[in-house]
């Protein structure tokens, strides 16, 4: 590894900051999802990066190995995953039922028929 | 991982933002390979980057297609993002190295895990172990969050397309 040891934390606090972006600064409620989407791979890179271990192989038990990357976040990671896209499912769901009742899913458009009605 | 990064750069441009997010999730599942994370692998690719793509064309299809130009360049958040990530960085500066063993999240039971789950569970896979046996309810939460998830998507969908019904019947009366 040429990179300097904290070089992955830097890299999902950069992917991090982008979804955190999009997530505030853009109006389009679609797009604030896919910028929750990327907040979230971020933290699962984050913990996947802190299960590695320098030497270590996938933690699947075979004979000759005797190191191992650490198992325990993965399995946090699995289930995050799933639930992240069943939270998605509904965040969409709700974006779709904004898009029947304002015709829109910018925000600024209906927080104008919110004070318009 | 810096691919990664530059597959996001992309994505402020257009509403192709869905197919690249589909891509930025498959390049995550590829670099979680090399952080040696095949399970979680395979299910980012098949989960995140499949099942999530889908639903997000999908509600494409229910909505809109194109996103309204913003004119205006918001220095705001531009700024609180920036101060934001000059904090996390400065929390890093603590933190154990890329890859280093003696890190405190490979101590307490993880070791445990890797050293017995073979002989008290029985697959060769430690992931699927600790997923099922060590950490079974953490996997029936999740059962019922999805289910929870579920059960509103039906709700919300299911509501809205009576509404629109009313509105219709509403319409035809008038």
């Amino acid at each position: 590894m040429t990179f300097p040891g904290l070089f992955n934390y830097w890299v999902v606090i950069a992917l991090m900051m982008v979804g955190f972006y999009v997530v505030i600064a853009q109006g389009n409620l679609i797009k604030k999802v896919v910028g929750l989407n990327i907040f979230q791979v971020s933290v699962f890179v984050f913990y996947i990066s802190i299960s590695k271990v320098k030497g270590g192989s996938a933690p699947i038990l075979s004979e000759g190995i005797a190191l191992y990357g650490n198992p325990l976040p993965h399995v946090l990671i699995l289930t995050a995953i799933v639930v992240g896209v069943a939270t998605m499912a509904l965040a969409l769901a709700l974006v779709v039922r904004i898009q029947d009742a304002y015709g829109t899913v910018e925000e600024d458009e209906i927080r104008e028929r919110e004070e318009a009605s | 991982m810096a691919v990664t990064a530059v597959a996001l750069a992309w994505l402020r441009n257009l509403f192709a933002v869905v197919m690249l997010s589909g891509i930025f999730t498959l390049t995550a599942a590829v670099v979680y390979v090399v952080m040696d994370a095949v399970d979680v692998a395979f299910t980012e690719a098949a989960v995140g980057a499949g099942i999530a793509t889908v639903l997000m064309l999908g509600s494409l299809v229910l909505t809109t297609a194109e996103e309204k130009v913003q004119p205006r360049r918001a220095f705001g958040p531009l700024a609180m993002v920036v101060l934001t990530g000059a904090v996390l960085v400065y929390g890093t500066l603590d933190m154990p190295f890329y890859g280093d063993p003696s890190a405190p999240a490979h101590g307490h039971v993880a070791p445990r895990y890797i050293r017995d789950s073979g002989r008290e569970v029985g697959p060769p896979n430690i992931v699927t172990s600790v997923l099922a046996s060590y950490r079974g309810y953490d996997t029936l939460g999740e059962v019922f969050v999805i289910f929870t998830a579920a059960a509103g998507v039906i709700v919300l969908m299911g509501r809205g397309r009576r509404y629109r019904g009313r509105e219709r019947r509403d319409a035809e009366r008038s």
